[in-house]
């Protein structure tokens, strides 16, 4: 495999973002309202439409930021990578493709951090990286997450996108459902609290898995969250789809969603439900609470 | 056989369904309806019945046998209510301290609105959870197809086996094609990487065995003598030991 692909520098202005990128009036339409945005403001807006509330997919570090105490974020497990265990076509070059969109090295970053002071174990998965499908690496890391959080009677806070399971680790994708859950069902079997956040689209093996494990689950505003895909659906039973047909929306008429938290809400609301997973904590300052997980 | 001959062979209409599977391997059994919150589906058939002395909760995807039957089981794409049965019926068997055995066959959950509506997905998710942990043995048999996470629902199990001719995956030949080259055409080439052949997922320690196909009658009999000779052993195993072995069978992918 050809590492030095990975370590390349910025190419052009909207690689190195930041300042220059502005500077370049750099503009992103809004794919619902079609409204022209300057990416400042839209950084500003945690990625979340000025005109029409519509929400942005975003990345991991992104969402890390957003939500997460300053500087208490800190990673595990960052070093794993997926190998091409089938020799599947192809799969090597979509690794490095998504490893170059994504600055990623699988599409989920796990670790441990605080949210408004409350200690938790915490995975993000990346719409960047192959649209955040589920391979060996990512079943992987969240189980080790879970491990982790059981052995140290953590909370977990997990953030969902994915397409589904990663056709090109075959049958080893699908075990992973499997691997997960156990997991999962070990934490909660120790009373611990598992929090899971849907956003943009959540489907497939993980929405079948550790998606709807949470015993709190919440949804970004106008996310897709199924089983099937749509294309899937539309095929089979040869009709389109009604309209908000799979989105959080429609998910919360029908009792699978808690509550639908829009992104700029979900640091309170979150810090909110965790504290009162931890009684012990309530009347307590967030300096008070200090430590970590260890 | 290319990998692609075996899922034809696998989806084939002569080959048994789960109903004759039940029918020719244990005694007495009695079907069990509904999963007490929606409807019954006719795709999953369940219920008790006697392998030799020991009663056991028995769970098989039902594809159907001619054209009224495929239509009536749904041709073995179980809704959200046959995983919620199927679920029902192995948490009494953990009441009772019955062993489970299903019989897996299905080219996947069914994709359609109300499976959607009615949450396909926390059906299986709720099922791989409660499964994990399920304080009785379970053994899951592939007797065709083996699609996905519809067919790992009822396969998160102590031993998972795989008839010779039948076929395990993430995804179908067609579906990986379609996403993937956006050619249906493809589909050979699909099925050849997938590594779904019982003797692809025997190599990857995905099953513990492979059972041939000579005739149907003597798959049936060594069925039936390799669960008397199993069950036993994984109900004399102490719970604790038997769902760390669970966690581990699993924990290695």
């Amino acid at each position: 495999m050809n590492l030095m692909g990975l370590f390349r520098s910025p190419q052009n202005e909207l690689e190195k973002g930041g300042k220059e990128a502005e500077d370049a009036g750099i503009r992103s339409a809004c794919p619902r309202c079609g409204v022209q945005l300057p990416l400042s403001d839209l950084q500003e807006n945690m990625n979340v439409c000025t005109a029409c509330g519509y929400h942005f997919r975003v990345g991991p570090r992104e969402r890390i930021a957003y939500l997460t105490d300053e500087g208490s974020f800190y990673e595990l497990d960052g070093d794993l990578f997926s190998r091409d265990l089938l020799g599947f076509p192809a799969y090597d070059q979509k690794l490095r493709n998504a490893k170059l969109a994504s600055r990623e090295k699988d599409a989920v970053v796990t670790g441990a951090a605080h949210i408004m002071g409350h200690p938790c174990a915490l995975f993000v998965m990346d719409p960047n990286f192959m649209m955040g499908s589920m391979g060996t690496v990512v079943g992987e890391k969240i189980t080790r997450l879970f491990e982790f959080a059981t052995g140290t009677g953590a909370p977990v806070v997990g953030f969902t996108v994915s397409g589904g399971a990663r056709m090109q680790e075959g049958i080893h994708s699908l075990m992973q459902m499997a691997k997960t859950s156990s997991a999962i069902r070990r934490h909660s079997a120790s009373g611990l609290f598992y929090l899971t956040v849907l956003t943009d689209p959540t489907l497939g093996g993980v929405t079948a898995s550790f998606a709807m494990d949470g015993d709190i689950i919440m949804a970004e505003p106008g996310a897709t969250i199924g089983f099937a895909g749509p294309r899937v659906i539309e095929q089979t039973i040869r009709k389109k789809l009604p309209q908000g047909f799979q989105t959080a929306e429609f998910l919360l008429d029908h009792g699978f969603v808690d509550l639908i938290v829009p992104r700029a809400q979900q640091r309170e609301t979150i810090g909110r439900l965790l504290q009162l997973h931890d009684p012990g904590s309530i009347g307590m300052t967030e300096e008070e609470m200090g430590g970590g997980l260890e | 056989m290319s990998a692609y001959d075996k899922v034809m062979l696998a989806r084939s209409k002569g080959r048994p369904t789960g109903a004759a599977y039940i029918e020719n391997i244990f005694d007495g059994f009695v079907e069990l309806h509904g999963d007490r919150r929606f409807a019954d589906d006719p795709a999953i058939v369940g219920g008790l019945a006697l392998l030799g002395n020991i009663p056991v909760t028995v769970i098989a995807i039902e594809k159907g046998t001619d054209t009224k039957e495929r239509l009536r089981r749904n041709f073995g794409m179980p809704n959200p209510e046959g995983y919620r049965k199927a679920l029902r019926l192995m948490k009494q068997a953990e009441k009772f301290q019955r062993p489970v055995v299903c019989f897996v066959d299905t080219s996947g959950a069914y994709c359609g609105l109300g499976a959607e509506e009615r949450g396909q997905g926390q059906a299986i998710a709720e099922s791989l959870m409660e499964l994990s942990t399920l304080r009785t043995p379970v053994i899951s048999i592939l007797i065709g197809e083996g699609g996905s996470g519809g067919a790992l629902a009822l396969a998160l199990a102590d031993q998972v086996w795989i008839l010779e001719n039948a076929v395990y995956s993430v995804i179908s030949p067609e579906g990986c094609a379609s996403i993937l080259w956006k050619d249906s055409k493809k589909v050979k080439e699909a099925a050849e990487c997938l590594k779904l052949t019982a003797q692809d997922l025997e190599a990857n320690g995905v099953v513990e065995r492979v059972i041939p196909e000579e005739d149907f009658e003597s798959a049936f009999a060594q069925i039936k003598e390799l669960l008397a000779e199993t069950l036993p052993g994984l109900i004399a195993t102490p719970t604790e030991e038997l769902l760390e072995a669970r966690y581990q069978r699993f924990r290695k992918f």
